[in-house]
């Protein structure tokens, strides 16, 4: 991999799984810099030339490609907004792997602001997988993520999202419109400890005819922290909505769930589901009936539900 | 082999279990029944800890586990198949039945023994690769709950197997099978207690013990209890 140290490599795993230079395109960014950049023969990745960020355009047709696009801050005190641009071609499949890690030893926050969007062609399909991580003893790490895509006819798009751990703030905003027969799927998971606060909407708006989301939201909130989650979907057309919000309450934690359907036809058939709850004691003494002590029983149900 | 001296449970002031002592043979299946209300289920949850005794002892294999709680008795070598199966929402079959088969958390283990896992599967008539990595939540009907809930006891291969009403939300079908599984047990030597009102599991059995009011009414062979 590029000169990193330790703390950078292991900052790069936990968001991307990339131990090494990945195939195919990729872009890695470190305290605002690129620190190394490849496009592929059907993938290319530039500088936007009004903003700071990247404009990164599949090929139509491109098959079972993969682009790489890991952000690090280890500076204390950094604070930044990014903006990136996906144009998906016509038919193309691809998966992105994109992701945020923070280390913070100083004593001022560091931030980061990351802007996504994507416009994805006629049937593409595209898979992005997105996961926040933050450690160290300083200051607050703090993840802006805001996600927008925008399909197409027949396009498909598969998310991804994750909340690992360590992230202080966090301010979510994902954003969805379908044409017809687009399909979007949403698992977004978060997890929350200490005095950590997050706030996430969703929002899909099912424009085209034979459009369907399904949006699914696991959360886990233990010690002191907050969680406030909104999932909303708007159906214009004949369409098919489902959102599914679930947490598990722990020590002093509080949870917000927030489910908005909106039905705009009379086809529009749009459903919601919402539990938040403590961990179930029959679940916690089945697992333990296993042979796992009760911290044990715990992890591997905070685990299973987180992944 | 298990040695149960003079239990007493109560809940609200009503005596569940009084003065209640028996014994299982090693290698022996029993089957304990009776009426609703009567004190079988208590049983089942004190052997696996999950109640603890007013007063009495249980004796497994000559040691005293009267004051384990329920994982030390799991380690020790006790397994008991819930009534009424648990879900658990993300937790995959693969995951719940790792979990039986090695005691520790498995959602992220990948040195997981898949083949005793799936023959676990297979022994309650279930395919393991239609199984494996769904969810143990309301996905999964009342019948492959209960199956996963008996596969998981069965890999652990314990010393002494408790049942609490395997036949509840199982069909005919299955029942099929899982007196066959009883069979299997049986002739294996596993130590097996079974709490039940069904007729044919009871002609499985070496003994029957009734149970009434919190005491032993008649402890005995098929032929003895009918009589």
């Amino acid at each position: 991999m590029m000169n990193l140290d330790e703390i950078e490599k292991n900052l790069i795993k936990e968001v991307s799984g990339v131990t090494g230079v990945p195939d195919g395109a990729y872009n890695f960014r470190l305290n605002g810099k690129s620190i190394g950049r490849k496009s592929s023969k059907n993938i290319n990745v530039d500088s936007l030339t009004d903003k700071d960020g990247l404009k990164i355009t599949i090929q139509p047709g491109t098959k079972n490609e993969a682009v790489h696009i890991p952000v690090i801050i280890d500076a204390s005190g950094h604070k930044e907004t990014v903006h990136n641009e996906f144009i998906i071609g016509e038919g193309a499949e691809v998966t992105i792997v994109a992701g945020c890690g923070i280390y913070n030893c100083g004593v001022d926050n560091s931030m980061h602001n990351g802007v996504h969007v994507f416009r994805v062609g006629k049937n593409a399909r595209v898979r992005y997988i997105e996961k926040h991580y933050g450690m160290g003893p300083g200051a607050g790490k703090i993840l802006n993520p805001t996600t927008e895509l925008y399909l197409d006819e027949g396009a498909e798009a598969e998310l991804e999202m994750e909340q690992i751990k360590g992230v202080d703030s966090a301010n979510r905003k994902t954003i969805a419109e379908l044409a017809a027969g687009a399909k979007i799927k949403i698992n977004e998971r978060l997890f929350t400890h200490g005095r950590q606060t997050v706030d996430s909407k969703i929002q899909v708006t099912l424009i085209g005819e034979d459009s369907t989301a399904d949006i699914v939201s696991r959360a886990v909130a233990r010690d002191k922290s907050a969680q406030n989650t909104a999932l909303e979907i708007t159906g214009q057309t004949k369409c098919r909505g489902h959102s599914e919000c679930d947490a598990i309450l722990m020590d002093d934690a509080i949870v917000k769930a927030t489910p908005t359907l909106n039905a705009e036809n009379l086809d529009a058939e749009l459903v919601h589901e919402a539990a938040i709850g403590k961990i179930a004691g029959e679940q916690l003494t089945k697992l333990m009936t296993l042979g796992l002590t009760r911290e044990q029983a715990e992890a591997q149900i905070i685990n299973g539900f987180l992944k | 082999m298990l040695d149960v001296k003079n239990l007493n449970f109560k809940i609200d002031g009503r005596q569940i279990l009084s003065d209640f002592s028996f014994s299982v043979k090693p290698g022996e299946l029993v089957v304990i029944t009776g009426p609703n209300g009567s004190g079988k289920s208590t049983l089942a949850q004190l052997l696996m800890g999950i109640k603890t005794p007013d007063s009495g002892q249980i004796f497994l294999d000559g040691q005293d586990i009267t004051k384990l709680n329920i994982t030390e008795r799991a380690k020790a070598g006790v397994a008991l198949s819930f009534q009424q199966p648990v879900h658990f929402k993300g937790v995959k079959v693969k995951d719940l039945l790792g979990v039986a088969l090695t005691g520790e958390d498995t959602v992220y283990a990948e040195n997981l023994d898949n083949d005793a896992i799936s023959d676990a599967l297979l022994k309650v008539g279930l395919k393991p690769e239609e199984y494996l990595d769904r969810e143990v939540n309301n996905s999964l009907s009342g019948g492959e709950l209960k199956r996963i809930e008996v596969a998981s006891v069965l890999v652990r291969k314990p010393k002494l197997l408790i049942f609490d009403e395997p036949e509840a939300g199982i069909d005919i079908w299955s029942f099929d099978n899982l007196v066959k599984i009883f069979q299997d047990i049986k002739a294996a030597k596993t130590t097996t207690l079974i709490i039940s009102h069904q007729e044919r599991l009871m002609k499985i059995a070496d003994r029957i013990v009734v149970i009434e009011n919190g005491k032993i009414k008649v402890d005995g062979s098929f032929a003895e209890v009918i009589k």
